[in-house]
C-alpha cells in the first residue's frame, strides 16, 4: 500500500531524513518512534505532500507520488498534525473544522456526519460552535482527528495523535483507529514517543535516529527486547522501568 | 514560596449560559513537586494559569484565597504581576510553538528572557543560551540558536520553551505537560534537570502530565482533577491505591509495553462523579 524508498529530505543545510525506506501493507500500521528531531514528523509532512522537497520514491497504492498532487489525493491520505493549535485556524469554529472537508469533497448529509464524529471522539456536543482557544490541549487534539476522520480517507498519518490526551480518552480514541481499521480497511502511520501505545496499535515499528531509520523491528520483538540498536534498548529500557516502579 | 488555593472557581458564559470550567479547587504548595492529573478539560490548564493571572479574558474568577508568595494574585495590578511572570515563577505552555513568537529566533528568545532578570551583556546572555540549549539536551545549540519555531521538531520547540522558563531562575515552575513530545532518553534528563532545580536551589514545581508512570515516579504528591473539581490528593507513590473510582479507571486504561491487551479498557463515567 504505501512504499518509501530511499527517502531524504533537506532543509537547506540541514539534512533532516537521510535515506530511509519502509512498507506498510494496506489495511495495517506502520509505527515510528524515536530521538526527538529526528526527522520523524518531517516524514509525515513530506508522505503527506505538504512538502515537495524530497528525493527517493514513495508510493501509495502503486502510485508514484510527486509534487503537485490532486484533490483526490488529499481525500484519501489525511493527516493529524503534532501541534493541534497550529494546524486548526484560529477563527474556525469546531463545526466549521469539520465541515469544511465535506464541502470541499462534496460529501452530503454534514449534521449527521459532524455529530458522529464528536461523539467518536468523545467530545460532547457543546463544544461544536467554539473556537480552538475555548477549548483545553486534549479537546483540540480530538477536533484534529475527528477533522482528518471526515472525508473518509484511506490513508492516515497520526503525529502524536494522543500525547495531549489522558489515558481515558486516549483508550477511547486507540479503539477508535482500530475499529475504524477493522470496519474500513484503512492504513495508518503512527508517530509517538509512547511504546506502549506505538506497539499496541502496529505490528511493525521503525526507530529513527538522527535522520535515519536505525531499526524496524516487529511488536513482539520490541516487547520482549529482542532490539539490537542502542538506541531501540535505551527507549525500551526507559519505557519499563517506569512502567515497572 | 508558597502558593495557596482556597475554593478556586472559574467560569465562562456562553451562548447556553456559564460554563463552569473549575469548581472550588483548594491547593496548597510549598517546596516540593505537586503532579495534576486528571480528565482531558478537567482545568488543570486553567487552574495552574490562575496563579499568574494569565486567564481568558471572558473567565469570570473568585477564589476565598488564590495567593503567591503572600501576594494576592485577584487584587494585584497587572504591573505586580508583571514583575512575578517570567521571572519568579515560569510557565511552560501545553502547546510550545504556539507559545513562541514566531518572528524571533530561538536563541534571542531565551537571551531575552535571561537578560530580563540577571542584566548581563548581550555576549553574557548568548554564552547563557547556548549553555541553557545544551542543558535541555539539544545536540546543535548553535544552529538551534539562531533557528526559528516553525524549523524545529515538536519537542525541540518545548525544549527551548523550557530553558527560556528556566534562563531566570524562578521560584516556582509551572510545566503543563512540558515533555509529551519528547523521547525518552531525552524526558529522562529533563526530568533531572528540574529535579535538580528543586533539589538545590529549593525551586517548587507543578507538573501537570497524562502520564501516569511518570508523575508517581517523580513527584512528591499528586492531585487528581476530574470535571472542574480536584477529586483526591495522593502522595505520587501511592497512586496504586488511589480510591477515587476515575483514578482507578485510569490506571487499567493504560496500553502497556510488557503486556500486550487486544483491546483497551475503557471507562465508564458515572454522573454522580460529576456531583
Ligand atoms: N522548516 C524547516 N526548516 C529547517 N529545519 C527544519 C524544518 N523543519 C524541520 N527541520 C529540522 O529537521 C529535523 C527533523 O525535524 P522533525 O520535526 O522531523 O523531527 P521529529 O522527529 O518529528 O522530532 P520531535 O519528536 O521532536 O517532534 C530537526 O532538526 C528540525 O530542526
Ligand atoms: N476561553 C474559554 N471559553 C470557554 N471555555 C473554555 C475556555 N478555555 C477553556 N475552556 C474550557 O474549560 C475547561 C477546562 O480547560 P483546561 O484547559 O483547564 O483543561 P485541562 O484539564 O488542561 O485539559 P487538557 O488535559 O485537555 O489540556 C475545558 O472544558 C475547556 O473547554
Ligand atoms: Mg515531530
Ligand atoms: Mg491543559
Amino acid at each position: 500500500m504505501i512504499t518509501i524508498e530511499n527517502l531524504h529530505v533537506r532543509f537547506g543545510k540541514v539534512h533532516a531524513v537521510r535515506g530511509i525506506s519502509f512498507t506498510v501493507p494496506a489495511g495495517s500500521s506502520f509505527g515510528i518512534v524515536g530521538e526527538s528531531g529526528s526527522g520523524k514528523s518531517t516524514v509525515l509532512r513530506a508522505l503527506s505532500g505538504l512538502n515537495d522537497d524530497w528525493t527517493g520514491a514513495m508510493r501509495i497504492k502503486g502510485t508514484a507520488l510527486a509534487p503537485g498532487r490532486g484533490k483526490d489525493f488529499f481525500r484519501r491520505v489525511q493527516m493529524v498534525f503534532q501541534d493541534p493549535y497550529g494546524s486548526l485556524h484560529p477563527r474556525q469554529t469546531v463545526d466549521r473544522a469539520l465541515s469544511e472537508p465535506l464541502v470541499v469533497h462534496g460529501m452530503d448529509d454534514h449534521e449527521a456526519r459532524i455529530l458522529r464524529a464528536l461523539s467518536e471522539v468523545a467530545l460532547p456536543a457543546s463544544v461544536r460552535f467554539r473556537y480552538p482557544h475555548q477549548l483545553s490541549g486534549g479537546q483540540r487534539q480530538r477536533v484534529a482527528v475527528a477533522r482528518a476522520l471526515m472525508a473518509e480517507p484511506e490513508v492516515l498519518l497520526l503525529d502524536e495523535p494522543t500525547s495531549a490526551l489522558d489515558v481515558s480518552v486516549q483508550a477511547e480514541v486507540l479503539n477508535l483507529l482500530a475499529d475504524l481499521q477493522e470496519r474500513r480497511g484503512l492504513t495508518y502511520v503512527l508517530v509517538s514517543h509512547n511504546l506502549a501505545v506505538v506497539a499496541h496499535l502496529c505490528p511493525v515499528v521503525g526507530v529513527m535516529q538522527g535522520g535515519e531509520m536505525v531499526e524496524i523491528v516487529s511488536r513482539d520483538d520490541l516487547r520482549a527486547g529482542r532490539t539490537v540498536h542502542p538506541h531501540t534498548t535505551e527507549l525500551r529500557r526507559l519505557s519499563t522501568e517506569l512502567e515497572e516502579a | 514560596m508558597r502558593v495557596e488555593i482556597e475554593n478556586l472557581t472559574i467560569a465562562f458564559p456562553t451562548a447556553t449560559g456559564i460554563s463552569h470550567a473549575v469548581r472550588g479547587v483548594s491547593l496548597d504548595l510549598g517546596n516540593e513537586k505537586l503532579g495534576i492529573v486528571g480528565e482531558s478539560g478537567s482545568g488543570k490548564s486553567l487552574t495552574a494559569r490562575s496563579i499568574l493571572k494569565l486567564l481568558p479574558r471572558s473567565a469570570q474568577i473568585t477564589a476565598d484565597k488564590l495567593s503567591f508568595d503572600g501576594i494576592d494574585v485577584l487584587t494585584a495590578s497587572e504591573s505586580a504581576m508583571r514583575a512575578i511572570r517570567g521571572k519568579r515563577a515560569g510557565l511552560i505552555l501545553q502547546d510550545p510553538k504556539y507559545s513562541l513568537n514566531p518572528v524571533m529566533t530561538a536563541g534571542d528568545q531565551i537571551a531575552e528572557s535571561w537578560r530580563m532578570h540577571r542584566k548581563g551583556s548581550a555576549r553574557e546572555a548568548r554564552e547563557a543560551t547556548m549553555d541553557l540549549l545544551a542543558q535541555v539536551k539539544i545536540n546543535d545549540p548553535a544552529r538551534v540558536f539562531g533557528a526559528y519555531p516553525h524549523e524545529l521538531s515538536g519537542g525541540m520547540g518545548q525544549r527551548v520553551m523550557i530553558a527560556m522558563m528556566l534562563a531566570p531562575d524562578p521560584e516556582l515552575l509551572i510545566a503543563d505537560e512540558p515533555t509529551s513530545a519528547l523521547d525518552a532518553t531525552v524526558q529522562a534528563e529533563i526530568l533531572r534537570l528540574m529535579e535538580d532545580l528543586v533539589a538545590r536551589r529549593g525551586m517548587s514545581l507543578i507538573l501537570i502530565s497524562h502520564d501516569l508512570p511518570l508523575v508517581s515516579h517523580f513527584c512528591d504528591r499528586v492531585a487528581v482533577m476530574y470535571a472542574g473539581r480536584i477529586v483526591e490528593q495522593l502522595g505520587a507513590g501511592e497512586l496504586a491505591q488511589a480510591h477515587h473510582p476515575y483514578t482507578r479507571g485510569l490506571l487499567d486504561c493504560m496500553p502497556a509495553l510488557s503486556q500486550p491487551k487486544s483491546r483497551l479498557p475503557v471507562m465508564t463515567r458515572d454522573p454522580a462523579w460529576l456531583l
